[in-house]
């Protein structure tokens, strides 16, 4: 190839550009009002209602629609929503929230204390799961004037815990269009009113679902979107395609398969990453059903987790998504996380011969003892690790026979029936480990409940821990709680956090402002627009 | 008048098959591990036992499968197929929304399949044992090896992600609002890909029956009287050989329309299309019961209509059987 002086002078004024450009390019661009945002979204929900469904499936569309009282900014501070202040008192049983003036609803009825008074009182403490637990002790929601609501809770309510908790617990739907109906069959439930940036317009089944700019929205001159349409596609090579294309422009929560994440990752159309999604983390779980003999002694549980190498699998199974976990409270949530190292690193020997000491010698055919290994799938991961766990063991000596379910089953066998020896699937942190994290450490959860405690096992210890920590007002003393708690039940093992994992999303870079809060896709996307292509 | 006459003695015929067909599969899916509410659960990430007892109430499942059954066999007989807990609409209504999709990918792929493989099927007996004969068989093969979804796959990163020529999926345009021909365009335009992803498992099938249909019958006394008494070749081919040779094409017509239906499970999913296949799918992870029971009771009624008019080709292409 030859060199002209012009092609030199062009290339060099254009590294020059693309050093310089970005940044500056970034900070004086000025938000582009219109345009539709298209997202996609895996799997269809049955109802379009925060109030009654806590899940990611439904905030990825409902969060846009309805608000809640706060959310989280992007250093995973509660900040103001619907509420614009709160207040709790020293004996932590009154939590009093000022409501925002001047919000309606997209019927055009005006949003007042009467709202938050009935989802909180028939939605949250009746229907929405995790919000029962949570407002299990809310005794009543008093309403002193059209702006103000004041929780009353018969226990004391940490006020950081009752915060995060309600930026995903916490979605406010209208009481005039609720009360007196039968609130499972409202048809609100699936074309929802709320007082977010975009309305409702259209649910087509299998396809998609379409919202619009509400233009009495209460942030002034917001949304900058005209649209978002939401694509239903359960084929996830299929998503890869539809980014690929420009069909959507963002998919989360891991709606790609890890092959395309990581092929995408080189990709300069798209940003692929965790940033923006820190609230939801997740860890892959070995989970021991300690009614079987061999799994009661803590040293053969301990055993398995050392001969499995938890590096190696991240490695060569994950695309190196993830690391192993320290416990049961991710990294990514620094207001609990107790620090420490992966307490079971990969020892092969060290393992044999705790084996050994608990008197599981080899058989003749080199095999101690068969295990019956249920994979939950709540990912494609899963069954992938079922089957390195398999390997991993059958290294020591322990026998796996893997037994394939989908995941309805999967949840039966092991929460109801506890049909199994070893189970593995995903633990969710959702922000406070009393949300949904002690449960699956704490007794006493009936035989049933999924993603709790049914392993067989139980320790006054580790209860008297959970439920001191879960009433404890002063933030500070409730850290050192659970630093204790996870130590305790990082000792005891009756569930190995393996990895600890965020989710990704892959998102075109044409968007501006996304993923700018720690819950990003959850979130309402009011200050969301999409940069002319 | 005798044609609807035998339409519904055919219907009468099938009723018993049918009831036999939803309480039997009613009674299979208890062996499922897991119901519907175990599903919601799994989907929404957890939740409470008294939730859970109230949504168990609230689906109907509190009660014995005996009553359950009973339940259910009662609504039927009102021609009520129920409610569907994945969409909280009556199941006749998201059945119904299925359907135009459904029936437009399979009534497209199922034409498309015959007559490709029909006419592929007569040049390659027509040149039996020379090279078109070899490279339309091995195509044939090749096509009937390949699984679809990976050919669907294949023409979404070929047509769709590198040329940029078709859409890589969906029904139609979203929000594009087309009226008229231009919807059809539209919606011909998106159905493309998958039409061809669907028709060609089957065209091998087709192709490879026709090809045997037709040495077959060029081999009978007929055929050779029709060749001495001079005509062409090619009136020998269409006016005695293909006629007779379409009977076995014909019935693969009828045992194919209900593959058909289960079988776009995967291309409905690969395209992202609205179709029963993956409605049924999405029953099953679900466990959604009823509305398995109505695309199970709708796919029995269009195969036995589907096998009813096949039965009237036959005695228009054989008169020889009577009706």
């Amino acid at each position: 190839m030859r060199l002209t002086r012009r092609d030199a002078l062009l290339s060099t004024s254009a590294t020059l550009l693309s050093t310089i450009l970005p940044r500056s390019a970034f900070s004086q661009e000025s938000p582009r009002r219109g345009g539709i945002l298209t997202a996609h979204l895996g799997s269809e929900q049955r109802i379009l209602n925060p109030a009654l469904r806590a899940s990611t499936g439904v905030y990825l569309i409902t969060s846009k629609i309805m608000e809640a009282l706060v959310d989280l900014d992007a250093e995973g501070r509660p900040v103001p929503i619907l509420a614009t202040s709160w207040e709790g008192t020293p004996d932590g049983k009154t939590v009093t929230f000022k409501l925002r003036d001047g919000v309606t609803w997209h019927d055009g009825k005006p949003f007042t204390a009467a709202d938050v008074q009935y989802t909180a009182m028939e939605m949250w403490k009746k229907h929405l799961n995790y919000g029962t637990q949570l407002q299990q002790y809310l005794e009543a929601v008093d309403t002193p004037d059209l702006h103000t609501a004041v929780f009353r809770y018969s226990r004391p309510m940490p006020l950081n815990l009752l915060l995060r908790a309600l930026c995903d617990l916490g979605y406010i739907a209208p009481r005039h269009v609720f009360e007196g109906t039968n609130i499972l069959e409202n048809p609100a439930n699936t074309a929802p009113i709320g007082t977010g940036p975009f309305k409702f317009v259209q649910y087509e089944r299998g396809q998609f679902i379409i919202a619009e700019r509400n233009p009495n929205y209460w942030r002034k001159d917001f949304p900058y979107l005209d649209r978002i349409v939401w694509r239903v596609i359960t084929d996830k090579s299929a998503v890869a395609a539809a980014l690929e294309t420009g069909q959507i422009q963002l998919s989360s929560y891991n709606g790609l398969s890890l092959s395309d994440l990581d092929r995408l990752k080189d990709d300069k159309r798209f940003e692929v990453s965790t940033r923006g999604i820190e609230a939801n983390a997740f860890n892959n779980t070995l989970e021991f059903n300690t009614r079987r003999k061999e799994l009661s002694d803590v040293r053969v549980r301990r055993a398995i987790a050392h001969a499995i190498d938890v590096d190696f699998f991240i490695e060569n199974f994950l695309y190196g998504q993830g690391k192993p976990a320290t416990g049961p409270i991710p990294s990514s949530s620094p207001a609990f996380y107790p620090g420490g190292k992966p307490p079971y690193p990969f020892d092969k020997k060290k393992s044999e011969a705790l084996l050994d000491e608990a008197g599981y010698k080899r058989g003749a055919d080199g095999t101690r003892f068969t295990l019956k290994l249920v994979p939950i799938m709540n990912g494609e991961d899963v069954p992938l690790l079922a089957t390195y766990i398999q390997q991993s063991l059958a290294g020591v000596g322990i026998k796996v026979e893997i037994v394939q379910l989908d995941i309805a089953g999967a949840l039966t066998t092991v929460y109801r029936d506890w049909n199994f020896d070893l189970a593995t699937g995903w633990h969710q942190y959702r922000g406070d480990p009393a949300v949904s994290t002690t449960v699956w450490y704490r007794s006493g959860s009936p035989k049933g409940a999924p993603w709790t405690n049914q392993w067989g096992w139980q320790s006054d210890k580790i209860d008297q821990l959970i439920d001191q920590a879960a009433t404890e007002i002063d933030p500070e003393k409730r850290k050192t709680l659970y630093a204790e708690w996870v130590k305790a039940v990082n000792e005891e093992l009756p569930v190995w956090m393996v990895t600890e994992r965020q989710f990704f999303a892959a998102t075109s870079k044409q968007l501006r402002n996304h993923h700018n809060t720690q819950r990003w896709d959850s979130s309402d996307w009011h200050d969301t627009w999409i940069a002319a292509s | 008048m005798r044609v609807l006459l035998l339409a519904l003695r055919r219907l009468a015929a099938s009723l018993p098959t049918l009831f036999v067909l939803l309480v039997g599969l009613f009674l299979l899916l208890q062996l499922a591990p897991g119901d519907t509410v175990d599903a919601l659960v799994a989907q929404i990430g957890g939740g409470d036992p008294t939730m859970i007892e109230e949504l168990r109430r609230y689906y109907g499942l509190d009660v014995s499968v005996a009553v359950q059954l009973g339940r259910y066999v009662w609504r039927l007989l009102q021609l009520d197929l129920g409610y569907s807990a994945i969409y909280g609409k009556p199941v006749a209504d998201v059945i119904l929304e299925r359907l135009p999709a459904t029936l437009l990918l399979m009534g497209s792929a199922l034409s498309f399949a015959f007559a490709a493989g029909m006419a592929l099927g007569v040049l390659a007996a027509r040149r039996v044992n020379r090279w078109p004969d070899t490279l339309i068989s091995t195509l044939g093969l090749i096509f009937y090896a390949t699984p679809s979804f990976w050919f669907g796959l294949m023409g979404i990163v070929i047509f769709a992600v590198k040329l940029g020529w078709l859409p890589a999926g969906g029904f139609e345009e979203i929000g594009a609002g087309y009226t008229g021909f231009r919807r059809v365009a539209d919606i011909a335009w998106h159905l493309l890909l998958p039409t061809l992803t669907l028709a060609l498992i089957f065209l091998a099938t087709y192709l490879r029956i026709m090809r045997a249909s037709m040495l077959e019958v060029m081999n009978l006394d007929f055929v050779r009287t029709a060749k001495a008494k001079g005509l062409s070749p090619g009136r020998v081919i269409t006016a005695h050989v293909l006629r007779n040779a379409l009977l076995p094409m014909v019935t693969l017509i009828g045992l194919q329309a209900g593959t058909m239906l289960g079988g776009s499970v995967v291309v409905e999913s690969v395209f992202a299309l609205p179709g029963l296949g993956r409605l049924a799918y999405e029953a099953v992870v679900q466990r959604d019961l009823n509305t398995l029971l109505g695309i199970v009771f709708v796919s029995a009624l269009l195969v036995i209509v589907i096998n009813f008019i096949v039965d009237l080709l036959y005695a228009r292409l054989d008169p020889r059987i009577a009706t």
